[in-house]
């Protein structure tokens, strides 16, 4: 990797990170006395770890001109390697909890093993984590075969796949030691935001450079949607979390909002996480990744492109549904559960854009456990919009909000849709980057395949029938005009359910695990020589000699 | 910076309502427009190129 830099970019990562570990040491000096300190030190850490890296390569001879007639996917290889980390220890984490609600003793008794810091460890684990990871990898990879251009440099594709880990990290760690700011999706603390507007910025410069570079004019709608994804959780990022720490050297932050306007504002950001974190992007995985591996263009190509504006201008709106019956203005509920309803037509369009791009081709679809990845992440997308749609509308909400039916859409989108169309993208990726034939076990994806497919039904069905148990329970009157039912007894009347839910998680965990294992694999396995290598290369070798 | 609630849903009313429609309009002309189809022929049809090497 350091070998891959040129000597200017082994100076800049030295100074880079040098500046981070004096920063990292003085927040661990002047916030000793609290977990401030403790960031500091991993900080300081990770930094002189990232010195050393340089170091031990510094000296390795450049990298010669022919560079710039390959792409440069080294940060693509490794992302697909975290994100394949991250998938595995979030799934885990995420079926720890879920065993926690049948079996609230598996904490073992400890402060940082109860639900309420393991639950964010989960979510930023599988959606931060895993899902940044492989947005980061395959964003890298698609934006610079669609622009026909390298990246315009080494240094900052990997200061942005390794910035936003270290983001990752500290997120994690400091949920485990009791640090929130209690925003669902934006936990952690002002200075670990901070950092991730340094690296997010970056990478949207990094992003506009490629663009800027590009040899073929017309930008591929994927780009697009990437480009959604950067500037628009930028964007979300910066607004949400706006807060005044209590002091430089303490980790804790008041918001600058208040009461409903904070949970507005929370909400606007919570929504277009969804919208543009777990969807723009991985709608920017499907059209590049789905169409190649069918070997068919896009069925519509303008069905994208109106898919694309009306998502990115109806998703806007959509957060206010987050808050019906609040405090929040009857209108403005209204307005966001009317856009939310409109956002059905663009989010069918992408799903039956998909599918129909694979009609015809459904015996490819039947052989290639890949291609099913994607396919079934398409049908579960149209489901997903679907039903969310129909949960926005105010008088099913008023059934829906506060149950586990929350739970199962949301499941449905991760596993079904985000998570699907992820590990399909990866598999399609992993040969073509390490220039192997295939995988090293189809028969692994397949099974991969099933297990995914079976947790997620499981999952998602518990869920279902929880939810709407659950939501009915909590409404219904005896003759006297008293609820019928304690909370205690929706409780005791979830449990089963609880159960399932985590064996469906389980069977997704073990389907990641094999994965993983199928990459590392296909990874190791040595690259097939080209049948006529030796006969047919330019006698370079003859000239050197003259 | 006082915005009264009746101030806000005028202007949702009115400016939002224009805004959005001709939004919508620009991009569904822009999509259907004939001269484009061409040029999104060949985009759709382009990454599926097997060619692996940045333009020089």
């Amino acid at each position: 990797m350091i070998a891959e830099l040129t000597k200017n970019e082994r100076n800049g990562a030295l100074v880079i990170l040098a500046v981070l570990t004096v920063v990292g040491l003085v927040m661990a000096v002047a916030g000793y006395a609290d977990p401030f300190g403790i960031h500091g030190g991993l900080v300081a850490i990770a930094a002189l770890a990232g010195i050393f890296a340089v170091i031990s390569g510094y000296f390795a001879p450049e990298p010669t001109l022919a560079r710039f007639g390959e792409y440069y996917d080294t940060p693509s290889k490794i992302g697909i390697g975290l994100a394949m980390a991250w998938a595995v220890f979030g799934l885990f984490v995420g079926d720890w909890v879920a065993w926690l609600l049948a079996y609230p003793n598996a904490t073992f008794d400890a402060g940082w093993s109860s639900f309420g810091r393991l639950r964010p460890v989960h979510t930023t684990g599988v959606i931060f984590g895993f899902g940044g990871n492989a947005l980061i990898a395959t964003s890298f990879h698609v934006m610079q075969r669609t622009c026909r251009a390298r990246l315009p440099d080494q240094l900052t594709p990997l200061f942005v796949l390794f910035g936003y880990n270290l983001f990752c990290i500290l997120a994690v760690t400091g949920y485990l030691m009791g640090l929130t700011q209690s925003k669902e999706y934006a936990e952690p603390e002002w200075y670990v935001d901070l950092w991730l507007v340094v690296v997010w910025v970056t990478y949207l410069v990094l992003y506009l450079r490629l663009l800027a570079r590009r040899r073929e004019p017309h930008i591929y709608v994927a780009n697009w949607y990437y480009l959604a994804f950067i500037v628009v959780v930028a964007m979300l990022h910066v607004v949400n979390n706006l807060a005044v720490p209590i002091s430089f050297y303490e980790a804790k932050s008041y918001s600058l909002f208040s009461g409903v306007q904070d949970a507005m504002t929370e909400w606007w950001y919570g929504h277009n996480a969804v919208a543009f974190f777990l969807t723009s992007g991985f709608l920017g995985m499907m059209y590049y990744y789905l169409p190649k591996r069918a070997g068919r263009p896009i069925f519509s190509y303008r069905m994208s492109i109106v898919s694309f504006w009306g998502i990115t201008f109806f998703y806007m709106w959509a957060g206010s549904h987050h808050l019906h019956y609040t405090a929040l203005p009857q209108w403005v509920q209204t307005l966001g559960m009317t856009f939310s309803l409109m956002l059905l037509i663009p989010s069918w369009g992408s799903a039956g854009n998909a599918l129909l791009t694979l009609n015809g081709a459904w015996g490819r679809v039947r052989d290639d456990a890949t291609l099913r990845f994607m396919m079934v992440a398409a049908v579960f997308y149209g489901l997903t919009t679907f039903e969310g749609s129909f949960m926005a509308i105010r008088s099913v909400n008023s059934l829906s909000h506060y149950t586990d039916w929350t739970i199962g859409h949301v499941h449905a989108g991760a596993l079904g849709w985000v998570a699907m169309i992820t590990f399909g993208s990866i598999y399609a990726l992993v040969p073509w980057l390490w220039k192997r034939e295939g995988m090293y076990s189809p028969r692994a994806v397949e099974v991969h395949f099933w297990l995914a497919l079976g947790g997620t039904l499981v999952y998602v069905l518990a869920m279902w029938n929880s939810g709407i148990i659950q939501g009915l329970m909590w409404r219904t009157y005896n003759d006297s005009g008293t609820l019928a039912y304690s909370f205690v007894d929706s409780v005791v009347a979830m449990r089963p359910y609880y159960i399932a839910r985590a064996i469906g998680g389980l069977m997704f965990l073990l389907g990641a695990i094999v994965g993983s294992w199928n990459i590392w694999m296909t990874v190791r396995m040595p690259a097939p020589v080209p049948a006529d290598a030796g006969g047919d290369q330019p006698a370079i070798a003859l000239q050197a000699g003259e | 910076m006082d915005i009264a609630h009746g101030t806000l849903v005028w202007l949702a009313k009115s400016f939002g309502l224009f805004y959005l429609i001709g939004l919508s309009l620009i991009v569904v002309i822009y999509a259907c427009w004939p001269s484009n189809r061409q040029k999104f022929d060949r985009a759709a049809t382009a990454i599926l190129e097997e060619e692996d090497r940045p333009w020089q």
